[in-house]
């Protein structure tokens, strides 16, 4: 009895979070007299929405930018990330532990502080418009240098010395030697960082207006706010649907090493 | 041995994992400067009274070793990244504050006039009681519902990584697609959420366009989908409170509350501590929910600070003006923070 209790929770907590999607995804099939039931499947088929999505507004465009974007950066935290941390654990140097409570203290700074004072450095390095505006700001995280620096931290000197000995330099001991042992913190520090760039908003409505170098869920957002969908619920729910399919489907695959990343540097605390 | 410093900074035992999941609540992470206020934590617990001056020493000197300067050369790209794209507009948010400016023509000092006109406009401390209303709803409930689930998934029970995934889910997708989904689920004619209360007899409820529903709403919706992130941290807490201390209260006649009241709650504390703090910082971020769906209204009573924010920057041009609302938010955000950790510690040394 209790059992049957448990697992009548646990399903209907599972329905709850998963169905809203599956009806999603399924109502973009349906034409817009049924898509507010309901039912999965209706009367027939039809492509109509997606046909009128990619008709409005640069899907597989603006899907590359983001693409291109968030690779970009997350490719640039990581390398900048673990060669800073690496300085950070490994090399002496004065004003080293500067540094880390400098890191330290910038994450202590709200967002909202520095939001529109960054927007008008942007401005004035005429980024408006440009991918420059969306990389370079986010280029570097003290989050992930410290990341990396605490993890390094741990890895033993013995092997590091070794590589020395046999005339390696630290760039080269870094990415041959320290980068294989390091595999958890780096799928960390990827997938936060990915994650964060691809689905931020708030930032690219800021600087980009030009529909050509958009990323994909500014688009999706103007497309269902700016009255471009023609109020079609369907349409807007196939917009979502097209943004929130890749992220479903990798989350399928990395879901084991996104969750448990997440909540592993959660534990830290 | 270099490795013998590694002891040195204590401070890294704990680096919060802040970042990363607020990054997920306001999907922004803009140049990684997300408000992280638990990092707090780890000043407090480096007051040695040598801290200053053992960071200006020359670390290297210390056991007569010399110094790397190729260390210099690596976390050069770090520290001037951080001087230009954190440190300038820090420093500029404070001239911001005293002037004008559409960013077009020249700046204009105004004094003190963007923090008298703050002061007295009715929007912010609208958006400000908004935000309270949004949190003393989606704080708890996000606590309650994860909790619950937690206890759940940390039972002896087939499928976990399923269902611990599926909870998972409307974490990882994008805010954007969850908001429009949102909105279809409470329309209020043929959202999905009316139509069963229909189908039930009772009477339909104008989620999104009623004044006292409309930010409740957001704010269930803010839950479902960031609570999947709280369930996977508490019960990997959960996981980490030892099977003997449940043991022993047993034999001592404890019930199944008593258990999650003197085990379970204390020993999960610094991960409670976690939750508030994030939902606080996330609550106080939001934009896209608003901005997607209600736009503010109806009658201001969905507005959020980052809109307001947003509108007085881009709609009215008002650069001073929208810098100074974020200066206050930041703030009060700050403020909330710190108050919040204050009660729980100061309600958990009680209950010692």
């Amino acid at each position: 009895m209790r059992r049957f209790l448990l697992y009548s929770l646990l399903a209907i907590g599972a329905l709850v979070f998963i169905y809203p999607f599956v009806w999603m995804v399924a109502a973009t099939f349906k034409p817009e007299a049924e898509v507010t039931n309901f039912n999965l499947f209706s009367s027939f088929f039809s492509f109509d929405n997606y046909l009128f999505v990619f008709r409005k507004i640069p899907v597989t465009r603006s899907f590359f930018n983001s693409l291109f974007v968030s690779l970009v950066v997350t490719a640039s935290v990581i390398f900048f990330g673990s060669v800073t941390g690496y300085a950070l654990a490994r090399l002496r140097f004065a004003g080293r532990s500067l540094v880390v409570n400098i890191a330290l203290l910038t994450m202590m700074i709200p967002a909202q502080l520095t939001l529109i004072p960054l927007y008008t450095l942007v401005v004035r390095f005429g980024w408006i418009n440009s991918f420059a505006a969306l990389i370079v700001p986010a280029m570097m995280s003290s989050y992930a240098a410290l990341l990396f620096r605490n993890f390094f931290m741990q890895i033993p000197q013995s092997l590091v010395e070794a590589a020395r000995l046999d005339g390696c330099s630290d760039l080269r001991i870094l990415f041959s030697i320290v980068f294989p042992l390091s595999k958890p913190i780096i799928w960390t520090v990827a997938l936060l960082t990915f994650m964060g760039i691809w689905n931020d908003v708030l930032w690219s409505l800021m600087v980009i207006r030009d529909e050509t170098k958009m990323t994909m869920p500014l688009v999706v957002t103007l497309f269902a706010v700016g009255g471009g969908a023609e109020a079609r619920l369907g349409a807007q729910l196939a917009a979502a649907t097209l943004l929130a399919v890749p992220v479903i489907v990798a989350y399928v695959f990395l879901q084991r090493h996104l969750i448990e990343s997440l909540a592993a540097s959660g534990m830290k605390n | 041995m270099r490795h013998d410093e590694a002891r040195e900074s204590s401070t890294f035992n704990n680096i919060p994992a802040l970042n990363n999941a607020t990054a997920i609540d306001n999907a922004g992470i803009v140049a990684g400067v997300t408000a992280n206020n638990v990092a707090v934590e780890n000043n407090e617990q480096d007051k040695k009274p040598n801290r200053f001056a053992r960071i200006f020493r020359r670390e290297g000197k210390e056991r007569g070793e010399r110094t790397e300067p190729v260390g210099y050369l690596m976390v050069l790209p770090y520290v001037l990244h951080t001087l230009v794209f954190l440190g300038y507009p820090l420093a500029f948010a404070f001239v911001l504050i005293f002037h004008r400016w559409n960013i077009y023509t020249p700046m204009r000092f105004v004094g003190f006039g963007n923090i008298r006109l703050l002061i007295s406009d009715p929007l912010v401390w609208r958006a400000l009681l908004n935000t309270l209303y949004f949190l003393l709803i989606h704080v708890p409930l996000q606590l309650a519902v994860a909790l619950l689930f937690a206890q759940l998934l940390n039972q002896k029970i087939r499928a976990r990584a399923f269902f611990r995934a599926s909870f998972f889910m409307p974490v990882v997708v994008s805010g954007v697609v969850v908001t429009i989904l949102w909105q279809q689920l409470f329309a209020f004619e043929t959202g999905l959420i009316n139509v069963a209360l229909n189908s039930l007899g009772l009477t339909k409820i104008g989620w999104l366009t009623s004044p006292n529903v409309a930010m409740p709403a957001i704010a269930v919706m803010a839950t479902w989908k960031n609570v999947g992130l709280y369930i996977v941290l508490l019960l990997v807490g959960l996981q980490g409170i030892p099977s003997h201390l449940y043991e022993a209260a047993e034999l001592d006649g404890a019930g199944a509350w008593q258990k999650f009241r003197y085990i379970t709650i204390p020993a999960l504390n610094p991960t409670i501590i976690l939750v508030l703090v994030l939902s606080t910082i996330g609550g106080f971020s939001l934009f896209i929910e608003p901005y997607v769906m209600t736009g503010g209204g109806p009658v201001s009573s969905t507005l959020s600070g980052i809109l307001y924010l947003y509108k007085q920057a881009f709609v009215f041009g008002k650069m001073g003006y929208a810098a100074t609302i974020g200066f206050f938010w930041a703030i009060i955000v700050f403020l909330v923070v710190m108050i919040q950790r204050w009660v729980v510690e100061r309600t958990e040394t009680e209950r010692m």
